[in-house]
């Protein structure tokens, strides 16, 4: 199995060559894009990552290499187990790597989960002043102008009186997202966020993500299981192998050319990532 | 499993020219992306397409039924139930004619009552005795809460006294007031002793598994967010907790009321002021059965009232906050 240190050329290639690629995606990844590589440094680095739960215990992941640049947009896909949900709670610092290195040199990440996760006892906007607050934001009139701001962001200015359950499901993610966007993070990692919504919620909020990232330059990862979301969503998508979760093979589609605004496009490298992604689970069954 | 499960879904499209996406919705979904990679996503015209959509997704803001009709419709049915029994009192009493020392009728009641009213013992009872429970409940609340919290946060001291914490809830308080007379004598202390055995474990052990039942996402957000230890506490954990918290008080009031009139029946003269409770031992000792008929109705009455004017509102606001509770729960 050497698929796992296959990425290892291409991600530091990759990195190099995204924001270039990417054709300036928007001012502020330009800039920060520009700003990390005078650093020199990138957003995600994670080195022979390996997970198991306990010493007798399964092999979760097994041997992870991951470098993500400022800036970059990339998607882990994978079938259910094969461990992207674990590199993820790593990656954000909420379990710990069994071997291996997990840095993140721009500072810790903002998470966004499946399930919204806001507070039921605030309002939308209180929920997005809450996270500037524990974020150090001292002022109350500063929170809350902010917070505002953050919801207009994301379409929802109308909305911040009301609370999480007066809301549906895709305007609550977008609460998560905007409160996502209060921590002020370099990176902002995000678990199957749109998975529990409908096709046509989802294909919006694909489109919000796409707006917010080109807005604000963040270095995002995005678990999903969804071949077609992972292809819509990443400049390089990484096809993750079950048990044990190893990556498998890379796809750059900037570097390849595909517009991911272009359905058709989108629908070829679906069909190409879904192949391999078959491959992988009927390796399973033997 | 969950593999091979993946596997035989897989099975029927797998030849290379099937369709590309592995997701059942794919039908919806690429219809979805036609309309959207026609219009290809202005920032105004993506603005529109999600205030419409959550226009159609979120119409239903729970409407609150008006004042008027919530009252009549919880306040009513008990009334007219009360009544009806008032009635069929009345009539076995017109009908049988039982003996008046056994068997008081509603006429009676209401006159023993209206007696111990003029001489203002029965106010006199009522203050004393609401004074108590509530002074009583608020001390149980003060040392339950830092109890409660600490079992929760603490998972062996939780092993340790979580049992002995349940077995007293179980263990009827009247059974301390004994050991409390040889204690503290005849005095209000020995009310407050049984008031508080009574009431201090459910006001911790609804604390207890309030914090327990906190969705484990809520705490991972709120660690995602910066929050540890004590603003975890503070801005995630006990808001959560809340509805099984007041749970736990609204049972520790109960539980206070119950212990507070055993106590009173039993620990009786001395230096303890008169209560309800000993309003009722008093009727016994006259034999005055619509005296005692009358206090039971009272004391009923405080309990009902206190249930229906302070907790359930309460917990009725802060579930429907929620969303946990229907309007017309």
């Amino acid at each position: 199995m050497t698929a796992g240190t296959a990425t290892d050329p291409a991600g530091p290639v990759a990195a190099g060559e995204d924001p270039a690629a990417a054709g300036a995606p928007g001012t502020g990844a330009a800039s920060a894009g520009g700003d990390a590589e005078r650093t020199g440094d990138d957003a995600i680095r994670i080195r022979g990552l390996v997970k198991r739960y306990d010493r007798q215990g399964p092999i979760v992941l097994d041997g992870i290499d991951l470098t993500v640049a400022p800036g970059e947009f990339v998607c882990l896909l994978g079938a259910s187990g094969c461990g992207k949900s674990t590199l993820l709670s790593i990656t954000a610092g909420l379990e710990k790597p069994t071997l291996g290195t997990v840095e993140l040199p721009l500072g810790p990440s903002a998470v966004m989960f499946q399930e919204a996760s806001l507070f039921p006892w605030l309002t939308a906007r209180r929920n997005v002043e809450l996270a500037l607050k524990l974020g150090g934001v001292a002022s109350r009139d500063e929170r809350r102008a902010r917070a505002q701001e953050l919801l207009a962001s994301v379409n929802l200015s109308d909305a911040g009186d009301q609370r999480p359950h007066e809301l549906s499901g895709g305007m609550r993610q977008r609460v998560a997202l905007a409160r996502a966007l209060a921590q002020d993070r370099n990176v902002l990692l995000m678990d199957e966020p749109f998975a529990a919504l409908d096709a046509i919620t989802r294909d919006l909020l694909h489109e919000e993500l796409t707006h917010v990232w080109r807005r604000t330059g963040r270095a995002i990862v995005f678990v999903t299981h969804n071949v077609r979301e992972a292809a819509r969503l990443g400049q390089r998508v990484l096809l993750m192998s079950s048990r044990p979760g190893r990556i498998a093979q890379e796809w750059n589609l900037d570097a390849e050319g595909v517009d991911r605004s272009d359905a058709t496009q989108v629908a070829a490298a679906a069909t190409e990532i879904t192949a391999r992604l078959r491959e992988e689970i009927r390796r399973n069954a033997k | 499993m969950p593999s091979d499960a993946n596997a035989s879904t897989l099975a029927p499209s797998e030849n290379p020219g099937g369709s590309p996406s592995t997701e059942p919705e794919s039908a919806t979904s690429s219809r979805a992306h036609g309309a959207s990679s026609s219009s290809s996503s202005s920032d105004a015209d993506l603005r529109e397409l999600e205030a419409g959509l959550d226009r159609l997704q979120s119409s239903a803001t729970d409407r609150q039924p008006s004042a008027w009709k919530r009252i009549t419709r919880s306040v009513v049915p008990p009334i007219v139930v009360v009544l009806l029994a008032i009635a069929a009192w009345q009539l076995y009493i017109v009908i049988a004619n039982p003996r008046p020392d056994l068997s008081p009728g509603p006429v009676d009641v209401f006159l023993a009552l209206q007696d111990a009213a003029r001489s203002g013992r029965l106010l006199e009872a009522i203050a004393t005795s609401l004074g108590r429970g509530l002074l009583g409940f608020l001390i149980a609340i003060a040392v339950g809460t830092p109890i409660g919290l600490l079992l929760a946060e603490v998972a062996w001291i939780r092993r340790a006294v979580g049992p002995i914490i349940s077995g007293l809830q179980v263990l009827p308080s009247v059974a301390w007031v004994p050991a409390a007379i040889i204690w503290f004598g005849l005095t209000d202390a020995t009310v407050y002793f049984v008031v508080l055995m009574g009431a201090i474990p459910s006001i911790v052990n609804g604390l207890v598994s309030g914090i327990q039942h906190v969705p484990p996402q809520l705490r991972r957000a709120g660690r995602v967010l910066g929050a540890s230890g004590f603003s975890l506490a503070r801005h995630v954990v006990l808001p959560a907790a809340l509805p099984g918290y007041l749970a736990g008080l609204r049972q520790g009031w109960a539980f206070s009321w119950r212990s507070l009139m055993a106590a009173e029946i039993i620990a009786f003269g001395g230096t303890i002021g008169f209560g309800l409770g000993s309003m009722l031992q008093q009727g016994r000792d006259l034999a005055d059965l619509a005296s005692v008929l009358g206090t039971i109705i009272v004391i009923l009455a405080i309990g009902v009232l206190l249930e229906l004017a302070l907790f359930a509102p309460i917990e009725r606001g802060v579930l429907r906050r929620r969303g946990l509770a229907g309007a017309g729960a």
